[in-house]
């Protein structure tokens, strides 16, 4: 237990300092997350926003809260992973008695820890911009909020990282997280509140496991009704589900790695 | 000019032999093509759902621009991303002097070195959409309203590339401005929709800023019959502006270009 909080203090204050070098770079990262707020902006100025249950204030709440969501919830795991395996940088991870994904995980939240300050300018901007013309949530709903966010990343985390187990196979597997973006991005809430999908088109979302890692942790961020329990026990059969398939494709992976490069 | 036109052949066969070694990856990208198109017609059904509109372009007018947007997200996968995301690589590893000290244009060469096939089904279904919805819509372009249109994309096209390669030349700079074109392909998703849609602020800010009026909106009203000259004349300007501006940094970029140490 003392060796794990150790190992994790180092990890994240290593992965920290590596990712305040790139704090130009994470900023331009911030910017590209700007989706649901053109969204936000299309949604609001069109006619089809009056027939949803939600009022503009709660529109432009919901979305700015899918914003911060989507900030905390980046995960390019598939992509350095792929780099390390092809340059065979892997080797070396691979010798410590550590499992190289906690290394990953720990670059991940180090980064999103080098946003903080640039999405909280960002969120003071829309709400000045947006005349604050909706109240603020209580502060237990938004750090409920920002817990499940946390528990989103987690699982979108998992989901990436159990496509990344295809880099063993091939050499181009980064390809596949341009598939894996699609459903991502048009049925998790990032680019349409959920309501306003037809019923059929909801039921199939709401069976994929992409609308906890976004409309779920936002609806709550936003303070907006949410089934709490529900939508915490879907989370958790996702991760019950993705985890041991991971673990087996790790091992049968390992097996395959060839150990390319120097 | 001979020269250039003979390296360009030699260059994209070669390339195109290496890519054609990952056949897999043909139906990979084949998949996100049309995944990609079917989630933004959904995404675009739920605005007109409900016999609303979006900017007071009628539906088959919206779907023109959409295929705008497709030929050009395949315009960008098959030419800007696998060059120019390359130049951030070049300079990180110090693999620009070798490009700097080839007998031809260093702009010219990391913007043509390679060709990725696998764009061009997306070119194939943003073409075949435009036609489609433009008839649907009721064009009957005549031949010159057609050159004009192809005049116009081909300026998109050049607004693009100098848009994208402004940011990968920064790289001398920051080195890592790894994924910065990320931004860019993010930012210009905005151009999906007509840029009528947005509210009057983002949408000064989408024509002089970041011109995704320029890239999408403005082709989509030439071949609908409703371009005016102004427009056109804007448009060609800015293609020649930010090309000029490309060609301008670059220079300027490589007197501040100090090379890697191994």
């Amino acid at each position: 237990m003392k060796r794990s909080l150790r190992l994790a203090r180092v990890l994240l204050s290593v992965q920290y300092a590596y990712m305040l070098e790139y704090r130009a770079e994470i900023a331009l990262w911030a910017l590209s997350g700007l989706l649901p707020l053109i969204m936000l902006a299309l949604w609001s100025g069109a006619g089809a926003a009056a027939d949803l249950s939600l009022g503009p204030a709660e529109l432009r709440r919901y979305f700015l809260a899918a914003f911060v969501v989507r900030q905390f919830t980046v995960v390019w795991v598939i992509h350095i992973f792929e780099e390390d395996a092809l340059q065979g940088r892997l080797s070396p991870y691979l010798l410590q008695p550590l499992h190289p994904f906690w290394r990953y995980l720990a670059a991940h939240i180090a980064e999103q820890a080098t946003r903080v300050p640039f999405v909280l300018a960002i969120v003071l901007a829309v709400w000045l911009l947006g005349a604050g013309a909706s109240g603020w949530p209580p502060p237990s709903t938004w750090l409920l909020g920002l817990l499940v966010t946390i528990l989103a990343f987690l699982l979108r985390f998992l989901l990436q990282s159990v496509i990344t187990m295809a880099c063993f196979w091939s050499e181009r597997a980064a390809a596949l997280e341009r598939l894996l973006l699609i459903p991502y991005l048009f049925l998790s809430g990032l680019v349409a509140p959920l309501e306003a999908f037809p019923p059929a088109l909801r039921r199939l979302a709401l069976a994929t496991p992409f609308p906890s890692m976004v409309d779920f942790p936002a609806r709550l961020l936003s303070g907006a009704e949410v089934d709490l329990l529900g939508g915490l026990f879907t989370m958790a059969a996702w991760t019950a589900l993705l985890l041991p398939l991971f673990l087996l494709f790790w091992r049968a992976g390992l097996r395959r790695y060839a150990a390319m490069g120097a | 000019m001979g020269r250039y036109l003979r390296s360009l052949g030699s260059f994209w066969s070669s390339s195109l032999a290496m890519e054609l070694e990952y056949p897999l990856n043909a139906l990979i990208e084949l998949l996100s093509v049309l995944g990609n198109l079917a989630g933004s017609v959904v995404l675009l059904a739920l605005f007109y759902g409900r016999g609303h509109g979006l900017g007071g372009w009628s539906w088959d007018e919206a779907l023109v621009v959409l295929g705008i947007y497709t030929l050009l997200d395949g315009y960008t996968s098959t030419l800007l991303q696998p060059n120019l995301g390359a130049i951030v690589n070049h300079v990180r590893t110090g693999s620009l002097d070798f490009v700097l000290l080839k007998p031809i244009d260093s702009q010219f060469w990391l913007s043509a070195r390679s060709f990725s096939p696998w764009g061009l089904p997306g070119v194939l279904a943003g073409l075949a959409l435009i036609g489609l919805a433009a008839r649907r819509a009721g064009a009957s372009p005549s031949l010159p309203t057609l050159l004009g249109t192809a005049l116009l994309l081909l300026s998109s096209a050049l607004i693009l590339y100098s848009l994208w390669f402004v940011l990968a030349a920064t790289s001398i700079w920051f080195v890592k401005v790894w994924n910065a074109t990320e931004v860019l392909r993010s930012t210009l998703v905005a151009g999906r929709f007509p840029v009528s849609a947005y509210p009057p602020a983002l949408r000064t800010l989408f024509t002089l800023v970041l011109p995704v009026a320029f890239l999408t909106t403005v082709p989509a009203e030439a071949i609908l019959g409703r371009a005016t000259p102004s427009w056109v004349l804007a448009s060609l300007g800015m293609a020649l502006l930010s090309l000029t501006l490309s060609r301008v940094l670059w220079r300027h970029a490589l007197r501040y270009y100090t090379s890697a140490s191994s």
